[in-house]
């Protein structure tokens, strides 16, 4: 229980700590008793491009590691990497993303590390799966060298610097997936680190998933035991997407437009069939496309079967047995809608709970915990028990809420 | 209802606030235009502090007689955002703009002499 405090605080936009940016995230914890159960995030962030220099000094290639190493001292000009427009703080509205660079590291591990467990702790998460952030666009690099150099200079980085420090960390590491080839060998290569709990594809990109060429690399994945997952962003060039104006419509759309098209293609060409072991979660779509294109190809399915001749079951038998996470969580008036969302990806083995913090539109645990409709222990499972079993987790809380 | 001090109002320049914690309740004070606003520092949304983020005029479409789009602009309707996902409060009413029967809880605020107290 809280003890009862008698403050005033002025604000000094100076200063930044997680800890006080999320002290109501950890009055939360505290008053679920969020110390009881374990919290799994299966999708959060750090900005690696603060760490440029250091990811950049892994680059394999001593001609690209010079193009890197140049391009930081032109910042604001064309770049080494691809970028996407956006401005997801919206105007300033989002004080955490400006006033981060006064966080002050506390020992000798990296700043990231540090920052990532400050807020886990804060909003009660015991473990968390960190992605990248402006590498989500890489995908839609015009020069397919670069991605894999970079990919594989960062899982490098990311493994030693991050993973090694800290094992409440883990991550399902960047794939180059535009050369099938460096997507196998990156498997090969890194599937039996320290912390890896798996693979992610961006999905931004314009390879169909169900090209011969990656059949190796999910035959990898399954034989290994590593689920993929397709980890949404926008590509606000993409001549559709193109026609919007504001952000909130690029988000909007785009964030599920990338991972409905991966979705529809892997399951229309029977790839649950042909790896019927491997595991795929989609990430950072919320909810409402899976329940949209489940009855969608189902309808199509039953009049047009041949268009699909691997398949033996409707469409969504097959993306029930997916795993998808909960961020951004769209939730309507009528909570009778999500109900019925829930039921129709089997939410209770299938929904893991992710945050994407510290990105704009973050969700915390109190959005499934809160949920009338759950039982507790359905909560606990997409809280943390799914991802648990699926990243071979233990299972006993290891968080210290402040 | 117990009065809590907030601040001596020489000391709040306009734009200022106070967070005042008293208890269970967490209630931003603002100073601004020569009046004084205090409202719960819990967003109606995921619980985040409400009243420690920025101070931002209303945004407004500009509209022509014709019906075509001319641009953006800012009114004088002061809001405030939360920090954590932008929701934003009209600060004279505390009201969600986003869906105004949403608002925040309102406290009375009084002075007296040089000291300002939110009424808890």
């Amino acid at each position: 229980m809280d003890m009862l405090r008698n403050e005033v605080r002025t604000l000094n936009p100076e200063e930044f700590s997680e800890t006080k940016a999320l002290d109501h995230a950890s009055q939360q914890a505290r008053a679920r008793n969020y110390q009881d159960f374990l919290i799994v995030d299966v999708d959060s962030h750090h900005y690696e491009s603060e760490s440029y220099k250091d990811v950049f000094s892994y680059i394999e290639s001593p001609v690209i590691r010079m193009e890197a190493m140049d391009s930081m001292l032109r910042a604001g000009r064309s770049g080494f990497l691809n970028s996407q427009v956006g401005y997801q703080s919206l105007g300033g509205r989002m004080t955490r993303h400006a006033r981060r660079r006064h966080y002050k590291a506390k020992g000798e591990r990296h700043r990231d590390v540090d920052m990532t467990i400050e807020w886990m702790d804060a909003m009660g998460v015991d473990y968390a799966c960190l992605f990248p952030t402006p590498m989500l666009f890489l995908g839609l690099h015009p020069q397919v060298e670069i991605e894999t150099a970079l990919c594989r200079a960062y899982n490098r980085w990311l493994c030693e610097r991050v993973l090694a420090q800290e094992p409440r960390i883990v991550s399902m590491l960047y794939l180059p997936f535009n050369d099938p080839d460096w997507a196998y060998r990156t498997v090969r290569d890194f599937g039996d680190k320290k912390g890896v709990v798996g693979f992610m594809v961006t999905s931004p990109r314009y390879k169909p998933v169900h090209d011969n060429a990656y059949v190796k690399t999910y035959a990898l994945l399954e034989e290994m035991g590593k689920p993929l997952c397709f980890h949404a962003a926008y590509n606000w060039d993409d001549r559709g997407l193109a026609t919007t104006n504001r952000f909130m419509a690029v988000h909007a759309l785009g964030f599920m437009w990338f991972n409905m098209i991966h979705m529809t293609n892997w399951v229309v060409n029977g790839l649950p069939e042909r790896f019927p072991k491997l595991k795929t979660m989609w990430i950072e779509s919320g909810l409402t496309w899976a329940y949209c294109l489940m009855q969608r190809l189902d309808h199509e399915y039953m009049m047009r079967t041949a268009d699909c001749p691997s398949l033996k079951r409707r469409p969504s038998e097959y993306m029930r047995e997916m795993y998808f996470s909960s961020q951004p969580m769209e939730v309507p008036q009528d909570l009778s809608i999500l109900e019925a969302t829930f039921k129709m990806i089997n939410a209770e083995t299938q929904l893991v709970w992710s945050s994407d913090y510290p990105h704009w539109d973050f969700d915390l645990p109190s959005v499934i915990y809160d949920l009338p409709f759950l039982k507790d222990q359905a909560k606990r499972n997409i809280l943390g028990g799914n991802a648990a079993r699926l990243f071979n987790l233990d299972p006993k809380p290891v968080k210290k809420i402040p | 209802m117990p009065e809590c001090f907030v601040a001596k109002a020489s000391e709040l320049k306009d734009g200022d606030r106070r967070i005042v914690v008293s208890g269970r309740h967490e209630v931003g004070v603002f100073f601004k235009d020569g009046n004084y606003y205090a409202y719960s520092n819990y967003c109606v949304h995921l619980g985040g502090p409400a009243c420690e983020g920025i101070l931002v005029n209303k945004v407004v479409d500009v509209i022509n007689a014709d019906r075509t789009y001319e641009g953006q602009t800012f009114t004088d309707e002061v809001h405030f955002a939360c920090p954590w996902h932008g929701y934003e409060y009209e600060l004279k009413t505390g009201e969600c703009i986003a869906d105004r029967r949403l608002k925040l809880r309102k406290y009375d605020v009084v002075r007296r002499g040089d000291d300002v107290f939110v009424v808890i």
